[in-house]
């Protein structure tokens, strides 16, 4: 394996986040409030430095990944894209929690030290290419959630969503982990890129086989992919709407990046493929059922976001570059959209509280580009056209049909008449219930300033144009997808 | 095509309507609204002239081709034939009359309304002039979502289910539509339909498409098991939703066998005939014995939508000149008289405030001018000669004939119906005699409303008495998709076992047809004697 071969150029967005993450740090430490506020204004700035530098550096990698740190760590198109979408989330997830109602004011310079903790994390999981390295990036990234989780004041539920994630991490971390160790021990080796071409049938390599999915167990926690589940809408429900908005969305890009280098190897007919399809099938349809039942937004969005995993998984089974590109951009369609509907409930719970659909009502009379933007996001979490999550799952299922998948694909066009109930009923609400809810009425005025306005502006824009015009993105990431082949 | 326009009248008419939602966003006056929209759906009838260039010959006309997402092979492309020129030139005509109709029927959160109507036009322009399979679905969903919120925000008092019963059928419909398209897109190669349609599919996978593209467009027809969604959302829409969904948005579903199943899945369309038929048939019956007994004159004309569309349907899977032609015009006329009589039922009800017959008798006296505008249209609604239904009808009921005199003699009732459930109303509204005199109230016509009548009823009588010109121009389209259909039938060995009627008794085919063969080369020498039969004689094989 080529040596250290280390490139500082190549590791921007790495060092400008890890220098942040040193200086939040320092922050946390003083008490000097407008000191504070300059250091966090940093944050947007580094978020948009490493995105810059991920561009900039993203077409020559398409063409010659970089392995860096004896091979373990890749620096390819695939983790320039993924490292993109992390900056722009986490600026997103900072402009998001620029009023954090449900904090005290001191405790702010610690929840944003975990937020950029955790993004890094996330950074060095996308460009991971050896399962060790996999995992420590991994446990980095959740080890800021589990601190960031019960930041909600005064709230029992937060505490015992943290309590919930804390212990199923750490089960799950624990088998994957036992995993990990059964792969090393059969094929000896841990190098993503030597995985491919070995022995993955369950009849003469059961171990191997018994350990990847293990492994892959600890990936689907993260995922929030149906059985691992539990704790994806208790801790929806119980963290903070900002908390929220960045544990639905980013940390789920870190695992989609890992599954789709490890889904490289695997193809159509494999015991593993038919696990990842059947459990695809299962949280698709799983989480569209529960999510139905649901009156708390977040704990809806909490069974989506189950469902969605599902999606993801769908790209996967076909063991083409196409599949894999598929995923990656059903992920990006994934953040979005859930980025801009967190967008809305977070500028509606002014005083930070859960929302429920009342909550809702007459929305489209009390802002009219709030309405649209959860509009937008409603109708792209069905998959309805021209948004960016009907354009994803074209793609998922035109690259799983022929591949003896045939069956997913229709319970996954199945699904999109399942799952139009309850985002129709966030328009519904916003739109033609017009008798403002009951109870609280007055407390809850919506966040009208201008930042609220254009983050729903451009997040919704982004929804729409990117499912209109999907095809530079699109090429880009086949190609990214292509490379790993190589 | 070489048409000698200056711009690309398709993309214009398809976005025009959603530049002009963008430009209502700033207006503050409900006035200024309503009457940007009508100067914006007039110039977008301008803008539709380069249109009457359009040229009776087979094939697509207007194209434009942009590459829009290249590697997955997605392309920008529209063009009309004879198929859907009448469907663009009708969607673009009810956009003003839905502005008139609503001009003082909606009172409320009028900018949204209007906002609703263009995006509503937009989508349908769109659907009936994509040749590529993922725009078509694009406009075919998004105009879901306009629609919805007309009937669950200007909607009567069951607006909350009507609306949530048709977005959920409709949808539910078309989720196995996009399994199909992706399914055409991995056998056929692509999803630009000129290109699909000169490719053949084995009779296993024409079947399974053909099934998943039914159900989606026989929701939207709609055909009799899967109608219920139409009388509920037609009632509770408001005038101009009730006039989009009548005279647009069930035509989508008709277009669709027409543009999709027709072409795509020849074997089985043949396969499934019979069904279609004995559906078309029980629409026709089933709709008309049913309206027959609505005291709702709004649900009244919902269920003889039904029985009309099932004229459509049952021309369309007659395979013939005469049917198919007839099912287009009749597509129209549907789409002039139903609107017009939706924009009727309007009127009344804001004199009456009632949809009830009986709160709207004695109009004959009160409102004479009105009675002669609903007349006319009901007239025409049932097929009387000297109106345009009468055309579309006839064609049709000459086909089923000549397909066979039972078939033929099974639509007679149909049409006794329509005359039945048309007339009882009719001569209730005029002569009924009313509990309480409210009606002297009533003001007659208005200007605006003698405006968007009279031009529906000038088009009613022209069309009835000169139908040769649209026929022509449809027909050669027609006649060379039949031709097409005919020979990509018999190129992959089907054989009928014949019967002395000369129908299909029963099926033989080959099966196992390799999925990515393009229409193989004809070998009707090798199949059909010497199996000892013959190929089926439909009305299809007459055409030159």
């Amino acid at each position: 394996m080529a040596g250290l071969n280390l490139n500082p150029g190549l590791l921007g967005p790495e060092l400008v986040f890890l220098i942040l993450v040193v200086i939040l740090f320092g922050a946390a430490l003083i008490k000097k409030p407008k000191l504070i506020g300059a250091i966090l204004a940093l944050c947007p700035l580094a978020a948009l430095i490493s995105a810059w530098w991920s561009w900039a550096s993203l077409p020559g990698l398409v063409a010659s990944p970089s392995l860096q740190f004896f091979g373990a760590y890749r620096v390819d198109g695939l983790s320039q894209f993924f490292k993109i979408l992390i900056c722009l989330g986490y600026l997103v997830a900072w402009f998001n929690s620029l009023k954090l109602p449900s904090l005290k004011a001191d405790q702010k310079p610690d929840y944003y030290l975990f937020l950029t903790l955790s993004a890094f994390g996330l950074i060095l999981l996308s460009s991971a290419a050896e399962l060790v390295a996999v995992y420590l990036a991994m446990e980095l990234s959740s080890y800021s959630l589990y601190v960031l989780i019960p930041k909600r004041s005064h709230s029992k539920a937060a505490a015992e969503a943290g309590l919930k994630y804390i212990l199923f991490g750490a089960a799950a971390t624990a088998l994957a982990l036992y995993g990990l160790s059964l792969v090393i021990a059969s094929q000896q080796v841990t190098f993503i890129s030597k995985l491919s071409g070995l022995d993955w049938s369950l009849a003469s390599n059961p171990l191997a086989v018994v350990g990847l999915s293990l492994f892959l167990g600890g990936l689907f926690f993260k995922l929030a992919l149906f059985p691992f589940h539990f704790w994806c809408p208790d801790v929806y429900q119980g963290a903070g709407n900002e908390t929220a908005a960045f544990v639905a969305t980013l940390p789920k890009l870190g695992a989609i990046v890992v599954l789709i280098r490890l889904a490289a190897p695997l193809s159509p007919g494999l015991e593993l493929t038919d696990i990842l399809a059947f459990l695809a099938a299962a949280s698709i349809t799983y989480g569209n059922l529960c999510a139905l039942a649901q009156k708390d937004l977040k704990r809806m969005l909490g069974f989506s976001s189950v469902a969605h995993a599902g999606y993801i998984l769908v790209g996967l089974v076909s063991g083409s570059p196409e599949g894999l590109a598929a995923s990656a951009f059903y992920a990006m369609a994934y953040v979005l959209m859930n980025l801009l509907c967190f967008w809305v409930i977070c500028r509606l719970s002014t005083d930070g509280r859960n929302l429920t659909y009342q909550d809702l009502n007459g929305l489209s009379a009390r802002s009219p580009l709030l309405a649209l933007a959860l509009l937008a996001a409603a109708f792209s979490l069905v998959g309805l056209p021209p948004t960016v999550g009907f354009i994803g799952k074209l793609w998922l299922i035109t690259s799983a049909w022929g591949h003896g998948y045939d069956w997913l694909v229709i319970v996954v066009c199945l699904n999109t008449a399942i799952a139009i109930f309850y985002y129709l009923s966030l328009v519904r609400h916003a739109y033609t219930e017009e008798d403002l809810p009951a109870q609280g009425a007055q407390s809850l005025s919506l966040d009208g300033s201008l930042i609220s306005s254009l983050g729903a502006l451009v997040l919704g824009l982004l929804v729409v144009l990117l499912g209109v015009l999907p095809g530079p993105i699109w090429s880009a990431v086949l190609q990214a997808s292509q490379s790993l082949f190589q | 095509m070489d048409q000698s326009s200056c711009y690309p009248v398709l993309t214009v008419l398809t976005f025009f309507p959603l530049l002009a939602a963008l430009l209502l966003w700033p207006l503050k006056s409900d006035l200024r609204v309503r009457q940007v929209t009508l100067i914006a759906s007039v110039l977008e009838l301008l803008l539709a002239l380069p249109l009457i260039g359009f040229k009776a010959q087979a094939g697509f006309q207007f194209m434009e081709k942009r590459p829009w997402a290249q590697d997955w092979g997605l392309s920008y492309a529209l063009g009309v034939d004879g198929i859907s020129i009448l469907m663009i030139w009708l969607s673009i005509l009810t956009l003003p009359f839905c502005v008139l109709c609503s001009w003082t029927y909606i009172g409320r959160r009028v900018k949204e309304f209007h906002v609703c109507l263009l995006i509503m036009t937009t989508a349908c322009v769109g659907v009936f002039s994509a040749l590529d399979l993922v725009l078509f679905y694009l406009f075919w969903e998004a105009l879901l979502i306009p629609m919805y919120l007309m009937i669950a925000i200007w909607g009567g008092d069951q607006r909350r289910y009507a609306s949530i019963k048709f977005f959920l059928y409709t949808l539910a419909g078309s989720t196995l539509l996009l399994v199909a398209i992706v399914a055409l897109r991995v056998t056929g190669g692509t999803f630009f339909i000129p290109e699909l349609m000169t490719k053949g599919f084995s009779f296993n996978f024409q079947y399974w498409i053909f099934l998943a593209l039914f159900i989606a467009f026989a929701i939207k027809v709609p055909m009799f098991p899967f109608h219920t969604w139409l009388p509920a959302a037609h009632v509770q829409a408001p005038s101009a939703g009730s006039v989009i969904l009548a005279a647009v948005l069930l035509k989508m579903g008709t277009y669709g066998f027409l543009r999709f199943s027709l072409p795509l899945c020849p074997l089985a369309s043949v396969h499934f005939a019979p069904m279609m038929v004995a559906i078309s048939l029980a629409s026709i019956l089933y709709g008309g014995a049913v309206a027959l007994g609505q005291n709702d004159i709004k649900k009244l004309i919902a269920y003889s939508s039904v029985a009309h569309m099932g004229f459509v349907t049952l021309g369309i899977f007659l395979f013939s000149p005469e049917g198919v032609k007839g099912a287009i015009f009749q597509m129209l006329n549907h789409g002039i008289i139903t609107g017009a009589l939706f924009m009727m039922i309007g009127a009344v009800y804001e004199r009456s405030h009632s949809r009830e017959i009986v709160k709207n008798l004695g109009l004959g006296k009160y409102l004479p001018h009105f009675m002669f505008f609903w007349g006319l249209f009901g007239l025409a609604s049932f097929g009387f000669p000297g109106t345009n239904g009468f055309v579309g009808e006839f064609l049709v009921i000459l086909a089923a004939f000549k397909e066979s005199t039972s078939l033929g003699l099974l639509t007679i009732p149909g049409a006794l119906l329509a005359a039945a459930y048309i007339l009882k109303v009719t001569l209730k509204m005029a002569w009924g005699q009313p509990a309480s005199p409210a009606g002297q109230s009533w003001p007659d016509l208005k200007k605006k409303e003698w405006l968007y009548l009279s031009l529906p009823a000038l088009l009613v009588i022209y069309l009835g008495l000169a139908p040769t010109g649209l026929l022509n121009l449809i027909g050669p389209s027609v006649e060379d998709s039949l031709t097409q259909f005919q020979a990509k039938k018999d190129s992959v060995n089907v054989i009928y076992l014949s019967s002395p009627a000369g129908k299909p008794q029963g099926l033989i085919y080959e099966r196992d047809l390799p999925p990515n063969v393009s229409a193989p080369a004809p070998e009707p020498e090798l199949s059909a004697p010497a199996l000892g039969a013959e190929p089926m004689a439909t009305q299809g094989q007459e055409v030159k």
